[in-house]
């Protein structure tokens, strides 16, 4: 087990490493100087734009070689400092992207927990019956293929504007200050379902399918076979076929982190939800450099870390690693 | 000899499976629009040609934006632009998949182990996340760029699929007697290994080109698509940014997500039944 | 007597049509036989072991009956069928080196098995580990998974796992083409010993190794294409067989100490026929070196000397004459 997580543990260390070294060469390699770019939009008077061409580039770092700057990079990096936003100044980044986690997490840990969950049994129930697997394999399908934004712009639109039973921009009510009430709580809960929701469906469809997919692939396997020949009662071959089933869906959980916040950040954007997402949307807008590059460094780490936390749960339900077995 | 018979054999269940026709109806449905659909119309995409937030009528077939755009011209030549993403970004990310899942498969050993850490790195880095990163810096994109990027970051389930494939494929007979002939590897790879998998390098294709699509249009709802031109996800990033939302303007941004879910699902249930006909086992009775 | 199978059809359902496995077996298979299945790839013995214990789709039941140990067998009733299951009638399948969870520890399982049959594990425990024992398996095997066992453990596992209930019949199903040949020689001797010892009343061993068949069965049934030809004591079998085919076959197999240089290895020109449109009459006809116009009707499975039935015209005509 320890050669498992060590393996895995370098993997991310690694990852981690690369991952910053593009976020820190990118600007560098990208044609043009983002200090003229920004320049060039503040239209100054020349002698007012060469002290601030000298002040920003400083302020970025810019006077120093390029090995000297990689590590201060890293070294503001290590202590927490990102940087200033631009276009929320005098915010520190770290500031704008500590108040808008809480809300990107309200809306990632939920639905892709209950998604997994509910879908996974879904998908296993699916492969038990005929009929219901026919109606529900091409809406499975469907669901999966359809791009999450789309399904908020829909649920926003139909359930928001038409029928008008929720909220389609904020976290809460505008009239309202975050405090602890009932109210609010109400307020949070009305204006965190749609997006939710979204969410929770696109991903729902993804794993029920697979699960379906894997149960019976399991259905068909040897083992199976042997306990029907020994006239072992179905519900045991289903146990051991849907305990077997769920490891490549863990798996797959890992794999697919990556389009899921791509998703999310997408649906905070039609709902105007706070979260990094629509930070994102307005540093790009804005050309905030360093809020794209700070936002862009806490995903990697919550990818990351996610990642980890999946390759624990991997070893509590695959019993073979604790054996330091590889698994899968 | 068999090897006809086997390919006429795929042929007639080809035929006759039905996820695979429905899924090829809808997909060559789209495409014909892709090409038959401009010559329903004289404007370009980014035209002023009436009165702004019109509902479809029968001037404006899936009426006009809030600027009086008209919106079935920007949905057709969107189309384009999503095919074209499609195929290329998903080709893309198959041939490096390829390339890194054969030799990673059939070499093993030391070659194997580091072109696995190199799939697991770009597996966990967020494929969004570096694109934004890049795209945000590039002041000018094409759709070309777009494609190349995210052939780059998607290749690596589909490398570990191929790899897994071709171990298997590494200790059947026919491989060990190309090698004791003297095969040199590359060679023994593209023509013993590679032609028995061609089905299912074929479906790894299809579930790219979803998957292709699905970034594509994500990345231009953000606003990191191509700078110029028009694509579907463009069309739902303009109508979310003015407002479609709140003025009730269904008809701008409900078609283009409606065809992506529409293509990119027949896609996927044309892959299941692409499954069946090659697998005899899976075949309804 | 313990197994009665009377004019077995199973058939099996393709999109192209229905093929033909399994015509027509009559045998019996007496208390405390050990009785070898033999033929080519393809000639039903699978068939016939699937038939007996697990009768599913795409297989069907054409007609016939089973009759263990004086009761009818409901082979086609899947449901009822699971009263007999590892209790009266077991299987050691040929896929045995898979047949266990994979994530799940052999004791555990195990446990969980007898549990859904009913049976009480801890009661069973003291007998599992005797049978270990027979089959030189440490305890220890209980606590691991499968993938830390060897081949040839496995097999043996799966071995003592299919009779612990003691069934009527065990039907063992290529239990050594697997393993290598030390391997092969112990676990056929376990298999006797498990007859002997009265864990198992009969065993039916199928297998293509003629060999293995010389030195533990006490009499060999040979099947061809989907029809039993021959069936009769070892020693009669393989020194005095009476059906072509057989006949052919015995004389294909290699003889130790022979020289290819001095007599050179036949094999039987042809090949089986498919059987999803099989040839009427005697299947082996357009192979057989003495086949006549008569061989155009099935010929019937009879008695031509005590227990040694054949299923040829030609012979049944020489018998007639003596």
């Amino acid at each position: 087990m320890r050669s498992y997580f060590s393996r895995k543990l370098l993997i991310y260390v690694v990852t981690f490493f690369v991952a910053v070294s593009i976020d820190w060469l990118i600007p560098r390699f990208m044609p043009g100087n983002p200090v003229q770019r920004l320049l060039s939009r503040a239209e100054l008077h020349a002698e007012a734009a060469e002290v601030m061409y000298g002040y920003y580039t400083t302020a970025f770092g810019l006077d120093v070689p390029i090995w000297q700057q990689y590590l201060n990079f890293w070294n503001a990096l290590l202590h927490g400092d990102l940087g200033t936003s631009v276009f929320l100044f005098p915010t520190p980044v770290m500031d704008a992207i500590k108040d808008a986690i809480p809300y990107s997490l309200m809306l990632l840990v939920p639905s892709i927990l209950l998604s997994w969950f509910a879908g996974n049994w879904f998908g296993a129930f699916a492969a038990r019956s005929k009929r219901l697997d026919n109606t529900l394999l091409p809406l499975g399908y469907l669901l999966t293929a359809t791009p999450y934004m789309w399904l908020g712009l829909l649920l926003a639109w139909a359930l928001g504007m038409v029928l008008d039973i929720f909220p389609i921009a904020g976290a809460y009510s505008f009239s309202m200050r975050p405090h602890l009430s009932l109210a609010f709580a109400g307020s949070v809960l009305e204006h965190w379902f749609l997006p939710f929701l979204s969410l929770f469906l696109v991903m729902f469809g993804g794993w029920a399918i697979g699960m379906r997919n894997m149960i019976i692939y399991e259905l068909e396997a040897d083992y199976a076979h042997y306990l029907e020949a020994l006239g072992a009662p179905r519900k045991l071959v289903r146990k051991y076929a849907f305990r077997n089933a769920v490891l490549p869906q863990l798996t797959g959980l890992a794999l697919q982190l990556g389009v899921i916040v791509a998703g999310a950040l997408a649906t905070e954007i039609v709902f105007s939800y706070p979260g990094l997402g629509y930070l994102l949307l307005q540093a790009i807008q804005n050309q905030d450099y360093f809020l794209i590059q700070g936002t862009f460094l806490f995903i990697i780490i919550g990818v990351l870390l996610a990642n980890f936390l999946i390759d624990i749960a991997y070893v509590i339900v695959d019993p073979r690693t604790r054996r330091g077995m590889q698994g899968e | 000899m068999a090897k006809k018979k086997q390919q006429s054999e795929f042929l007639y269940f080809a035929l006759r499976n039905n996820k695979l026709r429905i899924g090829l109806a809808v997909v060559l449905f789209f495409l014909v629009l892709t090409f038959v659909g401009p010559m329903f119309t004289d404007y370009e995409p980014n035209d002023y040609v009436g009165p702004g937030a019109q509902p479809p009528s029968s001037e404006y077939w899936f009426g006009t934006t809030t600027f009086g755009q008209d919106v079935f011209t920007q949905f057709v030549l969107g189309l384009g632009a999503t095919f074209l993403v499609g195929v290329i970004g998903g080709g893309i990310a198959l041939i490096i998949g390829m390339l890194v899942g054969f030799i990673g498969g059939y070499r093993g050993g030391l070659v194997d182990e580091a072109l696995n850490v190199m799939t697991n790195v770009v597996i966990v880095i967020p494929t969004l996340a570096v694109l934004l990163i890049i795209a945000a810096y590039l002041e000018v994109r094409g759709i070309l760029v777009e494609a190349l990027f995210i052939g780059f970051f998607t290749w690596p389930w589909a490398a570990r699929a191929i790899r897994a494939q071709t171990f298997s494929l590494r200790t059947r007979e026919f491989v060990d007697l190309a090698r004791l002939s003297g095969m040199k590897d590359r060679k023994i790879i593209f023509t013993e290994i590679a032609p028995n998998m061609m089905s299912y390098l074929f479906m790894t294709f299809i579930l790219l080109f979803g998957g292709a699509i699905l970034t594509a249009a994500t990345l231009d709802f953000i606003g990191l698509g191509p700078t110029q031109g028009i694509s579907l996800g463009l069309m739902m990033n303009n109508a979310v940014l003015w407002g479609a939302l709140h003025l009730g303007m269904w008809w701008w941004f409900v078609p283009p997500g409606l065809a992506i879910m529409a293509i990119v699902g027949a896609m996927y249930i044309m892959n299941v039944g692409l499954d069946e006909v090659f697998n005899p086992k899976l075949r309804e009775m | 007597m313990s197994l009665q199978i009377e004019n077995l059809t199973v058939y099996y359902q393709t999109l192209h049509g229905d093929v033909q496995a399994l015509e027509d077996a009559t045998f019996t298979v007496a208390d405390g036989e050990i009785m070898g299945l033999a033929g080519e790839s393809g000639c039903g013995k699978s068939t016939l072991s699937n038939s007996l214990i697990l009768l599913v789709p795409p297989m069907k039941l054409v007609g016939g009956s089973v009759t263990l140990d004086g009761q009818e067998l409901p082979i086609q009733d899947e449901e009822r069928m699971n009263d007999f299951r590892f209790k009266e009638i077991s299987v050691i399948p040929q896929y045995a080196m898979n047949a266990m969870n994979p994530t799940r520890k052999i004791g555990k399982m195990t446990a969980e098995l007898l549990g859904s049959r009913k049976v009480s594990f801890k009661a069973t425990l003291p007998e599992l580990k005797r049978r270990l024992d027979l089959v030189e398996l440490s305890h220890d095997v209980l606590d691991m998974y499968p993938i830390e066992l060897s081949g040839g453990m496995k097999q043996r596992m799966v071995m003592v796992l299919s009779t612990l209930l003691n069934p009527s019949l065990l039907l063992a199903d290529e239990i050594t083409s697997a393993l290598d040949v030390s391997s092969q020689k112990a676990v056929a001797e376990m298999l006797v010993e498990f007859r002997d010892r009265e864990i198992v009343k009969s065993v039916v061993v199928i297998t293509h190794d003629m060999s293995i068949l010389y030195q533990i069965a006490d009499s060999i049934m040979i099947m061809y294409a989907g029809q039993l030809a021959e069936k009769g004591p070892t020693e009669v079998i393989i020194h005095a067989p009476r059906h072509p085919y057989t006949k052919a076959l015995i004389s294909s197999l290699p003889e130790v100490g022979v020289k290819y240089a001095e007599k050179r290895l036949t094999g039987i020109p042809g090949t089986p026929p498919l059987l999803l449109d099989p040839p009427i009459g005697c299947r082996f006809r357009e192979r057989c070196p003495i086949a006549f116009e008569k061989c155009l009707e099935v010929p019937p499975f009879i008695e031509l000397e005590k227990d040694h039935f054949v299923a040829c015209w030609k012979e049944s005509e020489t018998h007639a004459q003596a």
